[in-house]
C-alpha cells in the first residue's frame, strides 16, 4: 500500500542523504520525495511517498525516527490528509486550433498558462495525482514537448472538532 | 585565552575522561599530534594499521564499558578505519573516531588524501560530523561522546579539517547536551511490563534468550535475578556470552547455528520466549518461520527498530534492558505467593531440558595424537580458571571459544558478532589489555585471521602488553573449509592456507615470545608457560586440520534440525535432524 510520510528534520547539511541513504540501504523504495523549508528556519519538512506492507512501513517509520537528525515522523496515511503536486507541461501549439483547445483544457482544469510562444504554451497545474494525469492525457494529442512534476506534498486535514474549538476561542477572545 | 582546535580536541577528550587514544598520524592531523606531544594525561598508542586502531578502541570499550577513541589522518587513514567502524556499528560498541580532513576550502576538490569519509561512513556510524568551524568543535566532541554512549551505543565519527584544528578560539566545554531529535526511550511501558510479568507467571515452558544488550546496559545482575527467582532457563547469543554465568545451572549454552542442542530445542518448544537485548539475527533464528513457533514472545530492547524487524513479537517493550528488567523483577514480586506453584508446574520442562542436555551434550572426539582445537580452549579455560578476557577472531575457533569457554562475567568475551570481522581479535585484545592492565588477556585466533592484523605484534611488544595469542593453526580458513566440505563437495577452493609463516619465528622477529604445541601432551605446558611470561606471547597450536564445528544448523535450516558429527560420539541418532556427515580427508 502507498504511504505518505511527513518527516520534520534538522535543516542541516547531509540530512537528505541520511534519509535517502536509509531507504536505499535497507531496500525501501521512494516513489517521490520533496523537501522544503518550514516556518522555523532550523528545520525542514520532507514528504516521502513510499510503498510497502504494514511490516515494512513500521520499519521505515522506526528507522526514520532512529535517525539522529529526524525530529518527527508522521504517517499521514493513518489520517485524513490533503495531497498536492504541481506539474509544468510544455505543449506544441503551432496550429491555431490547438491553441484554442489547449486553452479550453486549461480552463476546465483550472490550470494556468504561465508561458507562451507562437509555437508553445507552458501550463501550470496543481492538484492530486489523478487530476494531473487527466490533464496530461487530454493534452497529449496536441503534442507534449516536456513535463516536469514536483514530488507530492501533503498535510493532515485539521479535525473539525479542533477547528470548532479554535473558532470558539477566537470568539471568546 | 584562545587555543587551537587541536588543543581544544585534546582538552575535550580529557573532559570526557579519555585516557588512551589509538591511531596513526598523517599530514592533516600534524597539528593534533603536536598538541599530543607533551600531553601527560592522554596516552597515545601507535598502531601499525588504522584497522588495528579501531579494533583496539573497540576492544578497550568492550572491556572497560566506556567509549574507546581512535585518531587517524584523512584519505587512506580514514578509509583504512572503515572496517573497524562498521564492526563497532554492528555490535553496538561505543567508539569515537576522529579523522583528519583536508582544509575546508579544499573539500570537494579531490585534494591530496581527500576522502569523503562522512559520506562513506554514514551508513556504518551511529552518527557522524564534519566540523567546519572551530567554535563548534568542543560542542561536537561533547555530542559525539553522548551519542556514542547513550541509547543503543555505537560508533561516532568526527571529521576535522586541517584548518579547523589550526584555528584558535576560546575553549568552553559544554556542561550538558540536548538534542531535540535524539531521545532514546530508557524506561519501558508500565502496562507492557505488567503484561510480560503475567505471561511469565503463566508460562509452563519459558526460556530467556539474551544478547549483547544485557552487557551494554550492565544488566547481568537483573537478568540473573529474573532467571533465578522464576527458575527460567537462559540461553545467550554469541554477543551475550558473559551476560549470564556460563557455569550457572540454568544456563543452556549458546543458541543458533552452532548453539547447543538443548538451547535450540528449548527455544523451539518454549511457550514463552523472553528476548532481552537481542535482535533475532539470522545466525540465531535459522529459518525464521520455525523459530520458537509455539512461543508467546516478549522482546525487550532499547532500539525500537529491532522489534518486529525479523519476527513477530507479542509483547514488545522498548527501554534500557537494565531498567526494564529491574521493573519487571519488581512487578513479579506481586506474584510471590503463587510462584511456588508455578515453578512446580514447570518441573517437567526442566526435566525435558535436562534430557536434551544429556542426549546431545557438546562433545568432540578426543585424541592423544593430534591436538583437538576444542581441547585447547578447554585447557585455556581450565588453566585460567575462566578468569581471563578472551578476544577471538572469526571462524571455527570463534565458535569453539563460544562453546567451550564458560564466560562468567560481562566484558570478558570480546568477539566480532555482527560483522564477523577476521582480524578483530588481536587488536581488540591489545585494547582490552590497555583498558584492564591487571587482567589476563587472551586472543584465540585462527591462523587466517591472525595474519590479517599480525602487524600489531609491534604495538603489543612496544607497549609491553602481555597479551597471549593462541593460534588455532589448522592450516586453512577453517570455517570456509568446513562449509566446502559439507555443502560444496569438498572443493577446497581458496580455503587452504599454504605458505603460512613459522609463527614462533614471526613472534620472535617482533620481539615477542613464540611457543608451539604439536601434540596434546604439550598443550598444557605451553599455556602455563605463556601465562607465566609477562610479555606478549604467541602460541602456535598445530591442530587437527579436519576438525569441524558441531552441532550445526545449515544456513536457512530450522534450528531444530541440527546436524551432529557422527565421529564425535560414534554412530548417533539425532534429535529431529538429518544424518550427520563423515569428516573428509583434506587433499594433500
Ligand atoms: C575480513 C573477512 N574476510 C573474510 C571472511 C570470511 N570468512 C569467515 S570465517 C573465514 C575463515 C577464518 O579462518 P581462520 O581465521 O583461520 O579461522 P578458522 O575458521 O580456521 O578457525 C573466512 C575467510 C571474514 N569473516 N572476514
Amino acid at each position: 500500500m502507498q504511504h505518505i510520510i511527513n518527516i520534520l528534520v534538522e535543516n542541516k547539511f547531509g540530512v537528505l542523504s541520511r534519509v535517502s541513504g536509509l531507504f536505499s540501504g535497507r531496500g525501501f523504495n521512494i516513489e517521490t520525495i520533496s523537501v522544503g523549508p518550514t516556518l522555523d528556519p532550523s528545520m525542514s519538512q520532507m514528504t516521502i511517498i513510499t510503498m510497502g506492507d504494514e511490516r515494512i512501513i513500521e520499519q521505515i517509520i522506526k528507522q526514520l525516527n532512529k535517525l539522529i537528525d529526524v525530529i518527527k515522523v508522521v504517517d499521514l496515511s493513518e489520517k485524513d490528509y490533503i495531497v498536492r503536486e504541481t506539474a509544468l507541461i510544455k505543449i506544441h501549439t503551432s496550429r491555431p486550433e490547438d491553441r484554442g483547445e489547449a486553452l479550453r483544457i486549461t480552463e476546465i482544469f483550472r490550470a494556468r498558462v504561465v508561458d507562451s510562444t507562437p509555437a508553445t504554451y507552458t501550463i501550470e497545474i496543481t492538484g492530486d495525482e489523478n487530476k494531473i494525469d487527466a490533464i496530461i492525457n487530454l493534452l497529449r494529442p496536441l503534442g507534449i514537448k516536456d513535463i516536469v512534476r514536483t514530488g507530492k506534498i501533503a498535510i493532515a486535514r485539521e479535525e473539525m472538532k479542533a477547528v470548532a474549538l479554535q473558532e470558539a476561542k477566537k470568539i471568546r477572545a | 585565552m584562545k587555543i587551537t582546535g587541536a588543543e581544544i580536541l585534546i582538552e575535550s577528550l580529557k573532559k570526557e575522561g579519555v585516557d588512551t587514544v589509538f591511531g596513526i598520524p598523517g599530514g592533516v592531523v600534524l597539528q593534533i599530534f603536536d598538541a599530543l606531544y607533551n600531553e601527560k594525561d592522554l596516552r597515545f598508542i601507535l598502531t601499525r594499521h588504522e584497522q588495528g586502531a579501531a579494533h583496539a578502541a573497540d576492544g578497550y570499550a568492550r572491556a572497560k564499558g566506556k567509549p574507546g577513541v581512535a585518531l587517524v589522518t584523512s584519505g587512506p587513514g580514514a578509509t583504512n578505519i572503515v572496517t573497524g567502524i562498521a564492526n563497532a556499528h554492528m555490535d553496538s560498541i561505543p567508539i569515537v573516531v576522529i579523522t583528519g580532513q583536508v582544509a575546508t576550502r579544499m573539500i570537494g576538490n579531490d585534494a591530496f588524501q581527500e576522502a569523503d569519509i562522512v559520506g562513506i561512513t554514514r551508513p556504518c556510524t551511529k552518527y557522524n560530523f564534519l566540523v567546519k568551524d572551530v567554535d563548534e568543535l568542543a560542542k561536537t566532541i561533547k555530542e559525539a561522546f553522548y551519542i556514542a554512549s547513550t541509547g543503543r551505543p555505537g560508533p561516532v565519527l568526527v571529521d576535522l579539517p586541517k584548518d579547523v584544528s589550526g584555528a584558535r578560539t576560546d575553549f568552553v566545554y559544554p556542561e550538558k547536551v540536548s538534542l531535540r531529535s535524539y531521545n532514546p526511550t530508557y524506561y519501558g511501558n508500565k502496562w507492557q511490563i505488567k503484561q510480560a510479568a503475567q505471561a511469565i507467571v503463566r508460562a509452563k515452558r519459558p526460556v530467556i534468550y539474551a544478547g549483547g544488550g544485557v552487557i551494554l546496559s550492565k544488566a547481568s545482575e537483573a537478568l540473573k535475578e529474573l532467571a533465578e527467582v522464576n527458575e527460567i532457563p537462559v540461553t545467550l547469543t554469541l554477543m551475550g556470552l558473559g551476560g549470564f554465568p556460563g557455569t550457572h545451572p540454568l544456563f543452556l549454552g549458546m543458541l543458533g547455528m552452532h548453539g547447543t542442542y538443548a538451547a535450540n530445542m528449548a527455544v523451539h518448544d518454549s511457550d514463552l520466549l523472553i528476548a532481552i537485548g537481542s535482535r533475532f539475527d539470522d545466525r540465531v533464528t535459522g529459518k525464521v518461520t520455525e523459530f520458537a513457533p509455539k512461543a508467546h514472545i516478549i522482546h525487550i530492547d532499547i532500539d525500537p527498530t529491532n522489534i518486529r524487524k525479523n519476527i513477530h513479537v507479542d509483547t514488545p517493550i522498548v527501554g534500557d534492558v537494565k531498567n526494564v528488567l529491574t521493573e519487571l523483577n519488581k512487578e513479579l514480586k506481586a506474584f510471590e505467593e503463587s510462584r511456588g506453584q508455578g515453578i512446580k508446574e514447570r518441573k517437567p520442562w526442566h526435566a525435558q531440558i535436562k534430557a536434551w542436555e544429556e542426549e546431545h551434550p557438546l562433545a568432540y572426539k578426543k585424541s592423544n595424537k593430534t591436538i583437538k582445537p576444542q581441547y585447547v580452549i578447554e585447557k585455556i579455560y581450565e588453566l585460567t580458571g575462566g578468569d581471563a578476557i578472551v578476544a577471538t577472531d572469526v571462524g571455527q575457533h570463534q565458535m569453539w571459544v563460544a562453546q567451550y569457554f564458560k564466560f562468567d562475567r560481562p566484558g570478558t568475551n570480546l568477539t566480532s558478532g555482527g560483522l564477523g570481522t577476521m582480524g578483530f581479535g588481536f587488536p581488540a585484545a591489545i585494547g582490552a589489555q590497555i583498558a584492564c592492565p591487571d587482567k589476563l588477556v587472551f586472543n584465540v585466533a585462527g591462523d587466517g585471521s591472525f595474519q590479517m592484523n599480525v602487524q600489531e605484534l609491534a604495538t603489543a611488544v612496544l607497549n609491553k602488553l602481555p597479551v597471549k595469542v593462541a593460534i588455532i593453526n589448522n592450516g586453512s580458513l577453517g570455517m570456509v573449509r568446513q562449509w566446502q566440505e559439507l555443502f560444496f563437495n569438498r572443493h577446497y577452493s581458496g580455503s587452504i592456507l599454504d605458505g603460512t609463516p613459522d609463527y614462533v619465528k614471526l613472534a620472535e622477529a617482533y620481539g615477542a615470545v613464540g611457543l608451539r604445541a604439536k601434540s596434546p601432551s604439550e598443550v598444557e605446558r605451553v599455556i602455563k608457560e605463556a601465562i607465566s611470561i609477562k610479555r606478549p606471547v604467541v602460541m602456535d597450536f598445530v591442530v587437527d586440520p579436519e576438525e569441524n564445528v558441531f552441532p550445526m544448523v545449515p544456513a536457512g535450516g530450522a534450528n531444530a534440525d541440527m546436524i551432529f558429527e557422527e565421529a564425535s560420539q560414534g554412530e548417533k541418532e539425532k534429535g529431529t535432524g538429518k544424518k550427520g556427515r563423515k569428516n573428509s580427508v583434506l587433499p594433500a
